[in-house]
């Protein structure tokens, strides 16, 4: 079963040090390939900042293109990582490991449908 | 047989084999809904084969394997509708003679237990499952217990059984590093439906009595198939409460303080069986907050009289408790077991440094234990000033009539 992994964080920018950034991002490299090992690894994806958004939408078949998202809230959605695990404890255990659990938090979600 | 004796068999059976034999079929069909309409088809089968060929030698395993087959009827019947039922139905089929291995059926029940009480599920609808599942209770019985309506209820537990299928919660005992803590939250769950009945969190329907009954046999399933040293706590103080249930409150409804308690209405069975099991607890190499709570009635309900009370022993489990389980609450009850120590002024004080930080300032318990000592200084004025603190942020009816009877007596 496929699960979806989304990471909801604040803003690290201005608030944590470049060297604290670099650490956690070896960490990750390397939590990252255990879960290749294990065969639980999908894929992964970080996200640019909120700020970088742009929304489309279609109503009554006019286009409106606008910046960034509707809502101001603290913690939004930094990255995510489709993850292969037998049942929802075995994801929750994977989830557990992530570095990104010390400061940010993992929405886990079941797949029902994965098309690639 | 007459007719009604035919159904009061069958009402023997349902009582004591039916939760067991739905835990079963839940594992062997891998679905709810699909197992409580086995269980309910297994019945009827039951209902009129029993009669008629006697009583089969393991009335449990004939109700899963017949709970099964008709599952399996059931798949087949509906995939002439839906092809992807036929795969179920064959997936069913192929598996495994359902074990006839005692352990495992055990475990079905532990399965059943920490599927009910997954972290995952929202604290309502864990115990709302739990009662539904576990226990067998009737949507309308929780509904009644709790003082909310019956479609709340029922939709509760949908939701929660539409996760369990859509997330792929696992039917089964967690993992030796994730046990304490899922343990943890089904022990959780126990002692929430026990305090449910013990006292309403609200109105003036002070005790139901089943609700803690039915936790106390969920205490002792727990313990049964996993000898814990916090479940076995839990046991223990569930039945030190429980045995004081008959004295706490007049034949008005009006609250009893321990002090002022009719021991002899003590249950005395329940007391011996909860101190052995609190002493069992506090033999472990961990020692976890049930097991000290456990210890603290047992305490209390060991003593002769209130005066024959062990405050000194009392107190030290209550700074280990505060170590194990650092909230206002015990340190407030710590409070109030050094002024039965030490005086009333010492307890004030105690109680007074906790106030400092402001955690206790809506709590009505904290104000009324203030209220008590300050009266037994004889600072009569601030005694009920506190009073009417304490009932202004009291809930329940008795409780703000306890208070209005020592306001009352103060002004005499």
């Amino acid at each position: 079963m496929k699960y979806m992994l989304m990471i909801y964080q604040g803003d690290p920018r201005g608030a944590v040090s470049d060297a604290t950034i670099a650490a956690y991002m070896k960490r990750i490299e390397t939590y990252n390939d255990q879960m290749k090992k294990d065969g639980h690894f999908v894929m992964t994806g970080g996200l640019g900042f909120p700020d970088s958004a742009t929304c489309v939408t279609k109503r009554s078949g006019k286009l409106a293109i606008t910046d960034g998202p509707f809502t101001e809230t603290r913690e939004y959605l930094g990255g995510f990582y489709i993850i292969d695990a037998r049942d929802l404890d075995q994801a929750l255990k994977i989830a557990d490991g992530l570095p990104m659990t010390e400061f940010a938090t993992v929405e886990v979600r079941p797949i029902n449908q994965l098309v690639t | 047989m007459s007719e009604r004796g035919r159904w009061t068999g069958i009402d023997a059976v349902y009582r004591a084999e039916s939760r067991r034999v739905l835990a079963t079929l839940i594992r062997l069909l891998g679905s709810f809904d699909l197992a409580e309409e086995a269980l309910h088809d297994a019945f009827m089968a039951a209902a009129e084969q029993w009669p008629r060929d006697g009583v089969p030698a393991n009335p449990r395993a004939w109700l899963v394997s017949a709970g099964r087959f008709k599952a399996i009827d059931r798949l087949r019947r509906r995939a002439r509708f839906d092809a992807a039922e036929t795969d179920i139905a064959m997936l069913i089929e192929t598996a495994a003679e359902p074990p006839e291995d005692p352990a495992t059926i055990a475990d079905d029940q532990l399965r059943l237990i920490f599927t009910c009480c997954h972290p995952a599920l929202a604290p309502d609808a864990q115990v709302a499952l739990t009662l539904r599942e576990v226990c067998g209770l009737t949507t309308e019985e929780i509904a009644r217990a709790f003082l909310t309506g019956t479609p709340t209820v029922a939709q509760r537990i949908v939701r929660a059984k539409a996760k369990i299928r859509d997330a792929r919660i696992p039917y089964a005992v967690p993992e030796k590093d994730a046990l304490p803590t899922r343990l943890e939250a089904a022990l959780r769950v126990v002692y929430l439906v026990f305090n449910e009945g013990y006292a309403a969190s609200a109105g003036d329907r002070m005790i139901r009595t089943d609700l803690s009954a039915e936790a106390i046999r969920l205490g002792r399933l727990l313990v049964e198939l996993l000898p814990d040293a916090e479940a076995l706590g839990l046991l223990a103080l569930m039945l030190l409460q429980d045995s004081r249930r008959d004295a706490r409150l007049s034949p008005d409804g009006d609250i009893v303080l321990l002090a002022d308690q009719d021991r002899s209405r003590w249950d005395r069975g329940e007391i011996e069986e909860g101190a052995t099991l609190a002493a069992r607890a506090m033999r472990a190499q961990e020692i976890g907050a049930y097991a000290l709570q456990a210890a603290i009635a047992a305490a209390h309900a060991t003593a002769a009289s209130d005066g024959a009370t062990d405050w000194q022993r009392i107190v030290v489990l209550y700074d280990l408790l505060l170590r194990a389980d650092p909230s206002p609450v015990v340190a407030l009850n710590r409070a109030v077991a050094v002024a039965m120590r030490d005086g009333p002024a010492a307890g004030l004080a105690a109680i007074d440094a906790l106030a400092a930080d402001g955690a206790l300032a809506d709590f009505h318990l904290a104000h009324g234990a203030r209220a008590d000592l300050l009266r037994r200084l004889g600072r009569t004025s601030e005694a009920r000033a506190a009073y009417q603190r304490a009932a202004a942020l009291a809930k329940q009816e008795a409780e703000r009539r306890f208070y209005a009877r020592r306001l009352s007596e103060i002004a005499s």
